[in-house]
């Protein structure tokens, strides 16, 4: 296996297992998207014909913030014990990096939303158990987009005072259209109207962030 | 074969308006202890960062095994391990995980037996399945000097390896660093402790304020001279 991919699944391993043992970020983020959950569930009617409107938005703003919550910690692994310093001091190419980092928060936020479909379907009465297998593509993409610019933004954070006020700040403008087309995908499916629009805005969206990233990363990590 | 292990040559390196360092030249020959000495704020460590490829000059280049810096800093890492007092060790790792994730990083071949040779190596065999948090300082570092040696590579920088290690885990230290340099390897300590620097080095060199103001073999000084030496050369 070229030495690239060796590096990037390491750092994602790392990623997982540390996660795995710990599970810090992972509960406070979930913690954070129940409260998002039950708090729209006192705004709308659980079971009214809206549910199938708002849902969408519910379930993308609960992934976005609790997200952030995650991105934010993802780097603390590495500034403990200096462990970033130790990473670059070997031959590591810093797109390996950026890759195992966003797998491994993909990896994360998957795990997430998981969680966060069932607590929709309890609170809001949502019902998608027909329409599952055709949300997993526009989630799987809105998620990979999202990791992308997070990984990139909360590793350009690590060193600024207010990095978890910082992180949210430069990453939501820019997910902006990319969370629409997730939404307006999330939502089509519900509907069951045509979604290969939104899935093909999305791909782009992901490809573009995808590449832009893997081009910046290597100057965020520079001192 | 080249007889210097690093050479740096009119090198400085400014952050804005501050210059950290000022035209350092410097040549550490392959398989000597060099210990450099200097107040705090002198530039000791950007020096070890310039050479470990964490940054660039702002002018002037420096050669790391017949390599420029700028050129190929992949290549160069290979060929350097670095232990500080930070550890650069995953708390929740175990000793052995630790070891695997940077011997991939390296992308090194035999992977099992290397980390079987080196946690052999520092005293850590029996320990290799704990996590590291449970380790005491001491401990800790003996594993860092076993992620910094595990690519073998041919230049060690020390930057200020013994803060934080009580006396015994200093004298294991010392003893690990004299056995690398009878392995062939360079070594680039960065220090405060004169006394420990003076007794492994070969030679020594002085920074203040960004420049090195002495250079000279540690054969012919000792330590109340080098203590006098260092005041004078360190005093406005």
């Amino acid at each position: 296996m070229p030495l690239f991919f060796t590096q990037t699944l390491a750092i994602l391993h790392k990623d997982l297992k540390t996660e795995w043992r710990t599970r810090e970020r992972l509960s406070a983020m979930a913690f954070f998207a129940l409260l998002v959950v039950i708090i729209f569930n006192f705004i709308y009617e659980p079971g009214s014909p809206i549910i199938k409107t708002v849902a969408p938005g519910i379930f993308w703003i609960a992934t976005a913030f609790a997200g952030l919550l995650g991105l934010s910690r993802s780097y603390a692994i590495e500034t403990q014990n200096d462990c970033l310093m130790g990473l670059r001091l070997t031959p590591v190419d810093p797109g390996a990096i950026f890759l195992g980092k966003m797998l491994g928060n993909t990896l994360t936020m998957l795990i997430l939303q998981v969680l966060i479909l069932p607590i929709l379907v309890i609170f809001l009465n949502l019902q998608i158990a027909e329409a599952l297998p055709r949300l997993i593509l526009p989630i799987l993409l809105g998620t990979l987009g999202f990791a992308a610019i997070g990984t990139l933004f909360s590793a350009m954070s690590l060193n600024t005072r207010l990095r978890e006020a910082f992180l949210p700040l430069l990453t939501l403008p820019i997910f902006i259209p990319a969370l629409l087309a997730a939404i307006e995908s999330f939502r089509a499916v519900l509907t069951g109207a045509e979604i290969t629009d939104w899935l093909v805005l999305s791909g782009a969206f992901v490809a573009l962030y995808i590449a832009a990233c893997l081009l910046l990363f290597e100057y965020v990590l520079e001192d | 074969m080249n007889t210097s292990a690093i050479i740096i040559q009119n090198t400085t390196r400014r952050f804005g308006h501050i210059t950290a360092l000022q035209n350092i030249n410097l040549t550490v020959p392959t398989g000597c202890i060099f210990a450099l000495f200097g107040p705090n704020g002198a530039g000791k460590t950007t020096l070890l960062r310039l050479i470990a490829t964490l940054a660039k000059p702002s002018s002037g280049d420096i050669w790391v095994s017949d390599i420029n810096t700028r050129r190929n800093p992949h290549e160069i890492r290979k060929n350097i391990g670095f232990i500080s007092h930070q550890t650069m060790l995953y708390d929740d790792l175990m000793a052995r995980e630790n070891l695997t994730f940077y011997g991939r990083m390296y992308g090194l071949q035999n992977l099992n037996t290397r980390i079987e040779e080196v946690l052999l190596a520092v005293g850590l065999k029996d320990r290799q399945r704990d996590r590291i948090q449970k380790f005491s300082r001491g401990m800790k570092q003996r594993l860092a000097i076993a992620r910094a040696i595990l690519h073998h590579p041919s230049i060690l920088l020390l930057d200020e390896p013994f803060t934080g290690l009580d006396t015994s885990a200093q004298s294991v230290l010392s003893n690990m660093i004299t056995t690398l340099k009878a392995e062939g390897r360079t070594i680039f300590l960065v220090t405060h402790d004169l006394a420990r620097g003076l007794a492994l080095a070969d030679r020594f060199g002085i920074l203040f304020q960004g420049q090195l103001v002495h250079e000279a073999s540690t054969k012919d000084i000792g330590e109340s001279e080098l203590q006098t030496l260092y005041e004078n050369k360190t005093t406005h």
